[in-house]
């Protein structure tokens, strides 16, 4: 037994003795799991339910999730209900892999040193979130959160946002040329502005499957161009509303997983 | 001119690295020219500034230089080594101090917000703060103990002339992009993999010198084994390598901008970032460092590695299972829960290898735990060890799906991450700049033992209040998000759970802020060791003949 024992170590002087056997070893150790976890997500066909209501983002609550990207908003906010008794009554349906299917990347966060915003949308009016945002401790003393006044005063910056949207096209998001060529319009007519709202309405809503997807309405209710503000409030006002939960059966087979 | 540049002169490493900092340097202007956004004008103007500097430094050295010959093969390289024990120093102080500043912030906002200086908080200093402990602290850490390390057990020196200054440089100019980056907010979002596109391919390009410059030592070398050491560092080296490209898969919206968009969306986009993150972890803050166990400790103490065939068998163990492990980070989310079970498996697995290095590196003092009390180094190296051991075995338990159902989104993670971060890392880390100090700059010994004991003590009270003040904090909020009261509602509000924790959030920041006068006591020793001073108290000692040497 011994003996047998030491003869098999003696092999390892193969990899011990020779750099590259090393290296390649380590590499084709390394490469199986992730290989067998990862791949199959990608043509497995349950790995994303089939729902209804999914749509891009229009070009401001894009511009609002860049925001929030940069301000690493996700570092203290998770996207992603778990399917657990307090948390489905706290926040609201568990998340589905569907609502972050146009997200790139995933926005589910791993910490909740604040609530999370997977359904914030619609939970408050436009003008508590304005407020929050401005001095988060003006409407909830014991708050932690950092003050974002400076996103008021700035100018929301769409020079290119056509380009992201084209970058996303190339990935699957199913934006159309159309769409994408209207960015500018469609973002001036979802904050307010007297733009064609029938024309944004009529992409997204298309898409969406039903009416009512696109809120329309000066976010961050000052006048002048829309603001860092306006987007912000925007993505916050749809996240989670998307899916119409009224035709997604929880306990069908195909949603199983 | 003409008889400067000859021939003989030139040295090919020199000119090849030069070469390439031309490339950036023009790439780089065309960036400030053209640049679609502030912040990648401003990135582009580091670059430009980087190269410029570098071409010139590097045709000062080549033209001034009386060394000759450059490069001299029957002695090791040295000056690197020093330069990453300096990195090191500085990037770990930052780092800490970071660490303690969003600390602050969560525990006083009112005091340490700044409405109208954006970029001064939480969600921007965070990243800054856990990229400057994991990758700038514990990449020098790493690159600096590989350099020492790979040359002494292969008894060569540093193969690749210019190449390995150009790994660590390099390595500096990503750190400053991704830092100025993330004040500016310029990031993906992904954890651990922030940085935009433009600053990951810089890191590519610098990761596969890296790796080459080490593969190529180890090909020079004069033992005929591999050591045990740089196993773990190869594997370290070429599994980042490998995560990093694969995680930060991304298509710039614009080549002069700084955004890009993940190739990746939802569902794979996650468990690529956490296959990603996790093994940042596996193979960053644990293969590596492990590489720093197997060298630093046996050398301390002068005696071997307790068992050879524990290495074997936990080296490749570790390696294969630690890849499976990711999916951990994303129980009862919309994974699929095969991958997630896959996940839980191997973490549970994961415990047995993890333990393996820990008895190899714990038992190698068998005949010597002596040394615990004498050399406080010894100990530093050694808690570190022990640090490991209890937070590879939290990690597994942590990762059972019904323990995370409570532990995840909370600060228990935290708590987690620090004692691994500050117990292990850190401490193993600063085990070995003592040893190296000591060594690279040819010291007898340290400036002072008895500052090593007091950056211990302070700085394992730092942790350890650091530690429970989380596990309070991270199991009382999980609790109170999921506690019903009498009527079968919920019993707290967001808000309550928040204010509930402001107490272990002082008592973190005093964690926290104990850590960093640790670590600057640790500065100060290290820096009057380097210069050769020795304590006042013991000059006149060290003039007087000798102690008489009892008989044994």
């Amino acid at each position: 037994m011994a003996t047998r024992q030491s003869k098999l170590f003696n092999k390892h002087k193969l990899f011990e003795r020779h750099t590259f056997v090393l290296l390649l070893g380590i590499l084709v150790v390394v490469a199986i799991g992730g290989l067998i976890e990862i791949v199959p997500l990608f043509y497995l066909k349950n790995t994303i339910e089939k729902v209804e209501g999914m749509r891009p983002y229009t070009p401001l609550e894009l511009a609002g999730q860049n925001i929030y990207i940069r301000e690493g908003c996700n570092t203290c906010h998770s996207q992603m209900i778990r399917p657990l008794r307090d948390e489905v009554e706290r926040y609201g349906h568990y998340s589905l892999a569907a609502e972050s299917m146009y997200d790139h990347p995933f926005q589910w966060g791993s910490k909740r040193t604040g609530p999370d915003l997977a359904r914030v949308g619609g939970k408050y009016s436009d003008d508590w979130h304005r407020d929050h945002l401005i001095n988060p401790r003006a409407l909830v003393p014991e708050s932690i959160m950092p003050p974002y006044a400076f996103l008021a005063g700035r100018t929301l910056d769409l020079s290119t946002i056509q380009d992201q949207m084209r970058t996303l096209q190339f990935e699957g998001v199913p934006y159309t040329t159309p769409m994408i060529d209207a960015a500018l319009d469609n973002t001036m007519a979802q904050a307010g502005g007297d733009y064609d709202v029938e024309a944004l309405r009529k992409s997204y809503d298309g898409i969406a499957g039903r009416d009512g997807t696109v809120p329309v309405r000066n976010f961050d209710g000052m006048d002048g161009a829309p603001t860092e503000l306006d987007a912000l409030i925007a993505y916050l006002q749809m996240l989670g509303t998307l899916v119409d939960f009224k035709t997604y059966e929880a306990g069908d087979l195909s949603n199983r997983r | 001119m003409a008889a400067a540049f000859s021939r003989e002169r030139i040295d090919v490493s020199t000119f090849a690295v030069g070469f390439l900092m031309l490339v950036v340097l023009i790439l780089s202007f065309s960036g400030v020219a053209n640049a679609a956004d502030h912040a990648f004008r401003a990135h582009a103007f580091i670059f430009l500034l980087a190269s410029a500097i570098g071409l010139a430094g590097l045709l000062g050295w080549h033209e001034l230089s009386e060394r000759q010959p450059r490069f001299d093969k029957t002695f090791y390289e040295e000056s690197i080594v020093k330069a990453g024990i300096a990195a090191t120093m500085f990037w770990g102080i930052a780092g800490f101090l970071v660490g303690l500043i969003i600390a602050l912030q969560l525990t006083f906002p009112t005091l340490f917000y700044f409405p109208e200086l954006g970029w001064t908080n939480f969600g921007r200093l965070r990243p800054l703060h856990t990229s400057a402990v994991i990758f700038a602290f514990g990449g020098n850490a790493l690159i600096a103990t590989s350099f020492y390390v790979v040359q002494r057990t292969c008894r060569t020196r540093l193969a690749g002339g210019m190449w390995p200054w150009f790994v660590f440089w390099g390595y500096q100019l990503f750190i400053v992009i991704a830092a100025t980056g993330y004040l500016m907010g310029v990031t993906q979002s992904k954890e651990y993999a922030e940085p935009e596109w433009y600053a990951d391919i810089w890191l590519t390009i610098v990761w596969v010198t890296y790796l080459a410059v080490f593969v190529a030592t180890i090909l020079r070398r004069k033992e005929p084994h591999i050591y045990v050491a740089n196993w773990f560092y190869l594997a370290f080296i070429v599994t980042i390598a490998l995560l990093h490209v694969v995680n930060s898969l991304s298509i710039p919206i614009n080549l002069a901008g700084s955004r890009s968009v993940s190739v990746f969306s939802g569902v794979q986009s996650a468990l690529i970032q956490w296959w990603y993150g996790h093994n940042a972890v596996g193979f960053f803050l644990t293969a590596g460092f492990l590489a720093i166990m197997y060298y630093f400790i046996p050398k301390r103490i002068e005696r071997p590695v307790w068992s050879y065939r524990l290495s074997i068998v936990h080296f490749w163990s570790l390696i294969f299972i630690y890849i499976w492990a990711g999916p951990h980070h994303l129980h009862y989310t919309a994974l699929p829960q095969w991958a997630q079970t896959l996940g839980m498996t191997f973490s549970i697995m994961l415990w047995m290898p993890s333990w393996g290095g820990m008895i190899n590196g714990l038992m190698t003092l068998s005949g010597a735990w002596d040394k615990l009390r004498t050399d406080p180094v010894v100990r530093m190296l050694v808690v570190s060890v022990a640090f490991y051991g209890m937070a590879t075995f939290e990690g597994p338990v942590m990762s059972v799906r019904e323990v995370n159902a409570l532990s995840h989104y909370t600060d228990w993670g935290i708590g987690h991450v620090h004692s691994g971060a500050l117990g292990w890392v850190g401490f193993v880390t600063f085990g070995a700049l003592y040893c190296m100090t000591q060594w690279v700059w040819k010291r007898d010994r340290l400036y002072s033992n008895a500052l090593v004991e007091w950056h211990f003590w302070i700085a394992t009270i730092g942790i350890v209040l650091y530690i429970t003040s989380m596990w309070v904090s991270g199991i009382m909020e999980g609790l109170m998000w999921r506690a019903y009261n009498e009527f079968g509602f919920l019993e707290y509000s967001f808000i309550e759970t928040v204010s509930a924790k402001h107490i272990s959030y002082i008592i973190r920041a005093l964690g926290g802020g104990l850590y960093l006068t640790g670590a600057l006591i640790m500065v100060y020793n290290l820096v009057r060791t380097a210069r050769g001073d020795v304590p006042a108290g013991e000059r006149r000692r060290s003039g007087a003949t000798p102690a008489i040497q009892p008989a044994e």
